[in-house]
């Protein structure tokens, strides 16, 4: 059955504290940590992009289990700060992982859940026998406007997922996305910064559409939040998520190992996959989790998730690469100067 | 004139409304006016509007026209009009409602007013709000209405002894009673420290001390006092509509602490009901700002110039006090679509008198006021309302 044959995640080591973008801005530090439940969010280091990060991560999957690179028939890249316009991200990733020529790759925008969008199209895929292996990613080096609430918590990382049928680590038994046209969040073509409808992005978008697809998916599979031993929701911040998580009927205890937005921000692409793979890394044969993303815009993809034998079997091998948990520690800490050179936000002539 | 008697009123919820559109904020309003009042549409002379910016907020200018067709009525081709005065439009329609129904000329009217402002962002609604002010002398140097009030505050408090706190109860008092209020748009209980907490929008106001950006619209039936009861078992009756003007920026007032416009339209309408204010059994004041209602219930003689933050603070402003001000939560709380807010008071007034206001009923209550004021009070409505 088709499921997860490796992972990994890959964060930048630079952070920068909430307080520290509250004191440029004049904003009260207190209320807005509070208010988001975010105390720091990681930045890219000046040479690092969507790209190298989601080459990161999939080198990070290839490191936990032998594949030949060869068998990626396919590779799709979620985000939405891709360095091109127009130049597939999953070409460069293909080339440094030695998956090209013979392969298919496409980048993929749907906001926040374009990563998982390529997990569903990787699944297709390879259950209809087209490809072998299918390696999808969701990588942000998210962007908010100077000052605009989402500064507070736009973040860079990401996460590869490998999908294939043979011997998965977790198996995938079931996939459903609820979709709608909802302009919560967007950016046109030549802006260099997202827009937002302000709390247009809570109920009517995020709200809506995560509850929307794991209710289709509990109606489907009859099963039940007291089903699962994890939950994951996309994590723009940590309020969103625990509300909803509250709201499905999930405990705080199921959603803990992958709310991982209080030390990272907000990956955008990458936020509910590596919320997911924070969740294998502590996951032990037999746990099923339920994995839900958001994408503005808007639509939620719902995956439930069983661990198999296979997570602890000599082929799979989860200290081959960093654990998120340990991606999220040491970090080097940087002031507001500091970050707005390393975001380009610094007009250079 | 005859006497004039609401027969009907209806009000939608209101709050950020995402799924209704500008049109059905008034069909909804309208409709439940009609049912309150036993009517259909074929019913009903003529219709006044209260709207103050569609054209900012939904791009839709001639409401007037688009009310008498979606309503239905313009097949019969009965005379739509609306009534633009900033944030006091919905009492100007009121009154322009009366006078028609007063003079003779027209006998069962509808006065509504409504507001659709979450389509756009928060800067062009603050933008859109922003031109009920004197745009050349304020709105041009970057005056917004927070630091209008907040100018008004910072004046008052030097003047007065006006607290911090003080200022946060008239928000907690129309908290409570928005609670108490199914149509309002916050329905939680609040306590001085939510305020006190909130964030700073211009010193001294912080959040919770301004009136929310809100969608929704209310309506209303008038009709000869002498038919009113064709219509209802408990008509009510318009006892005095009074309205008065000032000068349009703030700083052209004689004093900017004392809305003489509010004073003005206050005594004219205690005149021509013949009471006086401790007569007066509720009142719905326009409470933009926490300030506002200060001033407000100063200037319309519940008490002396000063002694609002007193008054609000021993209780006397709230349900089971001397005067009960803004049962309905007032703007703070119900919420403020501000060409519908004039005729909301109204529907909370007639609701009062009715004894229909469940949680938030005041005890008996005979007589009520509404007192809607456009901009920092350069248009001000007051009407006095009665059971008939």
């Amino acid at each position: 059955m088709t499921g997860i044959i490796t992972y990994g995640a890959y964060i930048p080591r630079y952070r920068i504290r909430l307080e520290e973008i509250a004191r440029v801005w004049g904003d009260n530090a207190q209320d807005i940590i509070g208010g988001l439940g975010v105390r720091e969010k990681s930045l890219p280091d000046l040479d690092e992009d969507t790209a190298t990060i989601a080459v990161e991560a999939a080198r990070f999957a290839l490191a936990r289990r032998t594949v030949d690179p060869a068998e990626i028939g396919a590779v799709y890249v979620g985000s939405e700060s891709h360095p091109y316009a127009v130049k597939p991200t999953a070409c460069t990733v293909g080339e440094a992982i030695g998956a090209t020529p013979v392969m298919t790759a496409a980048d993929y925008e749907f906001a926040c859940k374009a990563g998982t969008a390529g997990i569903q199209t990787c699944m297709g895929l390879v259950g209809a026998g087209m490809v072998r292996y299918g390696l999808a990613i969701g990588a942000d080096v998210a962007q908010g406007a100077p000052s605009d609430a989402l500064e507070y918590t736009a973040a860079a990382g990401g996460a590869a997922f490998l999908i294939g049928a043979d011997d998965p680590i977790a198996t995938i038994h079931r996939t459903v996305s609820f979709t709608t046209d909802t302009p919560d969040f967007w950016r046109r073509e030549g802006q260099n910064y997202p827009r937002h409808g302000g709390r247009f992005t809570g109920d009517p978008g995020y709200f809506k559409h995560v509850q929307g697809a794991a209710r289709l998916m509990f109606e489907q599979t009859g099963k039940s939040p007291k089903d699962y031993d994890y939950a994951v929701f996309h994590q723009p911040n940590a309020k969103f998520p625990q509300r909803v998580a509250e709201m499905l009927g999930f405990t705080p205890e199921q959603i803990r190992p992958g709310l991982v937005v209080p030390t990272l921000g907000n990956t955008y692409s990458g936020a509910s996959m590596i919320g997911l793979a924070a969740t294998l890394d502590i996951a032990k044969p037999g746990d099923r989790i339920f994995v839900t993303s958001f994408g503005s815009g808007a639509g939620s993809d719902s995956f439930d998730i069983e661990v198999t034998d296979a997570i602890e079997s000599e082929a799979f091998k989860r200290e081959g690469a960093p654990t998120v948990r340990q991606l999220l520690a040491n970090p080097i800490y940087v002031d507001y100067a500091v970050y707005a050179r390393h975001k380009g936000k610094i007009v250079m002539q | 004139m005859r006497d004039v008697a609401v027969i009907g009123i209806g009000c939608t919820t209101f709050g950020e409304k995402w799924g209704t559109s500008f049109r059905d904020l008034f069909l909804e309003a309208g409709a439940l006016a009609l049912e309150d009042a036993n009517l259909s549409g074929e019913g009903i002379d003529a219709l006044y509007v209260g709207n103050m910016s569609a054209g900012r907020f939904v791009e839709q200018e001639h409401i007037g026209a688009l009310i008498a067709d979606y309503s239905g009525m313009a097949s019969r081709h009965i005379p739509s009009t609306r009534v633009e005065s900033a944030c006091c439009s919905g009492g100007l329609a009121f009154r322009q409602a009366v006078i028609a129904v007063a003079s003779g000329l027209e006998d069962v009217v509808v006065a509504a007013g409504v507001e659709k402002m979450t389509d756009v962002e928060t800067s062009t609604s603050v933008d859109a709000l922003a031109a009920a002010a004197d745009r050349e002398w304020e709105g041009f140097v970057g005056a917004t209405f927070p630091g209008l009030y907040a100018m008004i505050a910072n004046d008052y408090m030097h003047r007065y002894p006006l607290t911090r706190e003080q200022l946060a109860q008239v928000a907690v008092k129309n908290h409570y009673n928005g609670a108490r209020n199914p149509i309002a748009q916050f329905r939680s209980e609040i306590t001085i420290d939510t305020v006190l907490r909130s964030s700073l929008v211009a010193d001294p106001l912080r959040l919770f001390d301004c009136s929310p950006i809100t969608d929704g619209a209310a309506a209303v039936i008038l009709a000869p006092l002498e038919r009113a009861r064709e219509f209802t078992d408990a008509p009510v009756r318009v006892l005095a509509t009074a309205q008065a003007s000032d000068t349009i920026a703030l700083h052209d007032r004689r004093d900017i602490s004392t809305l003489d416009a509010t004073v003005v339209a206050g005594r004219r309408a205690l005149e021509m009901a013949r009471l006086t204010p401790s007569e007066i059994d509720l009142v719905e004041v326009h409470d933009c700002f926490t300030i506002a209602e200060i001033c407000a219930i100063e200037d319309l003689g519940f008490c002396r110039k000063g002694e609002g933050g007193r008054l609000t603070e021993e209780g006397e402003t709230a349900l089971g006090g001397r005067i009960p001000v803004n049962t309905s939560g007032g703007l703070k709380a119900c919420g403020h679509p501000v060409g519908a807010t004039g005729i909301k008071q109204v529907c909370e007034v007639v609701q009062q008198l009715r004894g229909d206001a469940g949680r938030r009923q005041v005890e008996g209550a005979e007589i009520g006021m509404t007192h809607n004021v456009g901009g920092t009070g350069a248009s001000v409505a007051v009407h006095i309302l009665g059971r008939a």
